[in-house]
């Protein structure tokens, strides 16, 4: 399982956009990709889980993939949390 | 057969198209027990792939006519039927309680729109339930076996006929082949007629029975000129129409060589005819038209256009784009109007009794300060690009004016200090609550111009919800009540060297313009369309006759219908 832990910049958080980019990025892959924030975890694959969580600035969250492509999933989520300015 | 019907007229022009009905199916449904989950998952899944595929047409045609920010709706709808979360828990839900796939989709999307607009602090996410609701629909739809209207889809010129329309409902629509509207309900200030206005496409609205009398793909033809529906037409009809359209074409030929002249009556006096827009979109309209001005800029669509808040740089955009775009030709703003009729999806308000009576426009401004002070601050900001009026609607009271005054001075001289170039402002009000109407006198002392708000003012003195087909009759524009309420307001205006307008429907009414004229309104602000009209009429007035004339319509005339006799007996139109 690969594990990775982020601290959310952007100013609205996952908010919108970047929850939209982050679900497509994470549904291209076949690991089960989860979403860890405040003792609560959901599927990275669901909009409205990722939302649902309500993310907001200076938030710390924690993303874990486990499966074939789990290595390339979470390569792929990281390059997205940094694109969108989500972290930093 | 023929067959004819008839609503109000509330947008000119006629058009002959094929009808389109944007009516909601029933998407009813019972519960049952089932035995067979395979089928029943098979049954949901075979809804979920239509409903992709439609939506996938959907967002291309829409990117296509509407361009890509108008698609992005469909793309959170689309996510929406791929999430894991959601579908599952139906197809769970199929399996564990053996129920049919109607009512274990009506069930788990029933508890996530509940989960989203819970959260209350959150506008973003209680918007989102509507998308849940829209993605079940057609979900459902598909179970069913029925079909939703796609108004995005439509490719050949058509005739729109509906109960209503929603400013999401017009959101979807390819302009390009829309040749008219005909709604079930609804009066000349429906959001209806307002947009067809904008479109410059005839409208009829309040024709009562038109989703049940028209069936999709009957031809129709449509005059907004008097507001008559002819519902397959003979040949004969046809072609009378179709001269009646060329001559329509002619006159407003006519009128659009008045473009570039002056307002001027008949005895050389000037008066300002203004716009009234929604979006900077309109901006076109506007110059096409010949108006001097933007006497309303009605800032809400910048909310109701938009999934959140709207931040300060965008609404600055905008007023910018606004401000610019009249190349320093005045542009009167309103400030948010939301509350009546008009709501926001991530702003919920209270349940009124009396929604017009209630929280609504500068009420919610003064409550809701976070709100109003981004929307004064861009306005500040924007107001160094051109010659920029600010319209605070809804005063009551002289407190309400001062405390919304001195909100916009607080941000004024925090963006001064920081060195933001603002440029010189009117700051005036709407006139449309009688209250105000009545002290205008005092009113007028401390603000720089009154802007008359007709629908409002009528409804409110009249007490009749402008809405309520029971009580329509009393939509009375030239009853002498309404008159002398509008003549004390330009004589106050007058009286300590401000201006009055109106930029309500009345501003554009042929009927009315004479009776204003006279009565000495320096402002009439319009639908863009109506100005050429009001030009060729104005030239035709003479100021010192007209004086007469509103004399008369205001001491001698007792009712609406006198008012409209005396116009008609003493304008030569």
């Amino acid at each position: 399982m690969e594990k990775r832990d982020f601290h959310i910049v952007a100013e609205t958080g996952i908010h919108a956009r970047p929850a939209t980019l982050l679900v497509q990025s994470a549904s291209k892959f076949n690991s089960d990709i989860n979403l860890e924030y405040k003792g609560k975890s959901v599927n990275l694959k669901s909009i409205m889980g990722v939302m649902s969580l309500g993310v907001g600035q200076g938030a710390d969250v924690t993303i874990s993939a486990e499966g074939t492509d789990e290595a390339d999933a979470i390569n792929a989520i990281v390059d997205t949390m940094k694109k969108e300015g989500l972290t930093e | 057969m023929t067959k004819t019907l008839k609503g109000i007229a509330a947008s000119d022009g006629i058009a002959i198209a094929k009808a389109y009905l944007l009516v909601q199916p029933d998407l009813s449904f019972s519960k049952s027990v089932i035995d067979d989950v395979t089928k029943e998952t098979d049954r949901l899944q075979s809804a979920i792939d239509k409903s992709h595929d439609e939506l996938q047409q959907i967002r291309d045609s829409a990117a296509k006519s509407l361009g890509e920010e108008e698609a992005q709706v469909f793309d959170a709808h689309m996510m929406i039927l791929a999430d894991p979360e959601f579908t599952g828990a139906v197809k769970t839900k199929i399996a564990d309680e053996k129920v049919n796939a109607e009512a274990a989709l009506d069930e788990v999307s029933t508890t996530f729109i509940g989960m989203f607009e819970a959260m209350t602090d959150n506008p973003y996410m209680q918007e989102r339930a509507a998308d849940i609701r829209d993605v079940t629909k057609r979900m459902m739809a598909h179970l069913l076996g029925v079909e939703l209207p796609n108004p995005a889809l439509i490719h050949e010129e058509v005739i729109i006929v509906a109960h209503d329309l929603t400013p999401s409902d017009t959101a979807q629509l390819n302009k390009k082949y829309v040749k008219a509207f005909v709604t079930d309900i609804g009066g000349r200030t429906a959001h209806s007629a307002i947009m067809a206005r904008t479109l410059e496409i005839p409208a009829i609205v309040g024709a009562e029975s038109v989703t049940t009398d028209i069936t999709a793909g009957q031809e129709v033809i449509v005059d907004g000129n008097n507001g008559d529906i002819v519902i397959e037409p003979s040949a004969e009809e046809v072609t009378e129409y179709q001269e009646a359209a060329k001559a329509y074409a002619t006159q407003k030929a006519e009128w659009q060589k008045l473009k570039n002249s002056a307002t001027e009556t008949a005895n050389g006096v000037h008066f300002e005819l203004a716009a009234n827009i929604g979006t900077p979109k309109d901006l076109q309209g506007v110059l096409d038209n010949g108006a001097e001005a933007v006497g309303l800029y009605r800032t809400e669509f910048l909310y109701m256009d938009s999934a959140e808040l709207p931040s300060e740089d965008d609404q600055f955009e905008a007023y910018k784009a606004v401000l610019e775009g009249m190349n320093g030709k005045p542009v009167v703003v309103r400030t948010m109007d939301i509350g009546g009729d008009k709501h926001l999806p991530y702003l919920p308000l209270p349940e009124e009794m009396n929604p017009f009576l209630g929280y609504r426009a500068i009420r919610i401004s003064l409550d809701r300060q976070d709100i109003f002070r981004t929307q004064l601050r861009a306005l500040l900001r924007a107001s160094a690009f051109g010659r920029l009026r600010i319209m605070f609607p809804m005063i009551a009271t002289l407190q309400e004016f001062r405390q919304a005054k001195g909100v916009l001075e607080e941000e004024k001289a925090k963006l001064v200090a920081d060195g933001v170039k603002v440029g010189d402002i009117e700051v005036g009000i709407m006139i449309e609550i009688p209250a105000a109407a009545v002290l205008a006198d005092q009113f007028a002392k401390e603000v720089d111009f009154f802007s008359i708000g007709t629908n409002d003012l009528i409804q409110y003195t009249m007490a009749a919800d402008r809405g309520n087909e029971h009580v329509s009759y009393l939509y009375q524009p030239y009853n002498p009540s309404i008159l002398r309420l509008v003549k004390h307001v330009i004589d106050s205006a007058h009286a300590e060297g401000k201006w009055a307008g109106m930029c309500g429907e009345a501003a554009g009414d042929p009927i009315m313009v004479p009776m204003l004229v006279g009565l000495g309104l320096d402002e009439f602000s319009m639908s863009a369309t109506s100005i050429l009209k009001v030009r060729s009429l104005m030239k035709n007035l003479n100021t010192e006759d007209m004086k007469q004339l509103a004399e008369k319509a205001i001491n001698v005339s007792l009712t609406n219908d006198d008012n409209i006799k005396l116009v008609k007996e003493n304008v030569k139109y």
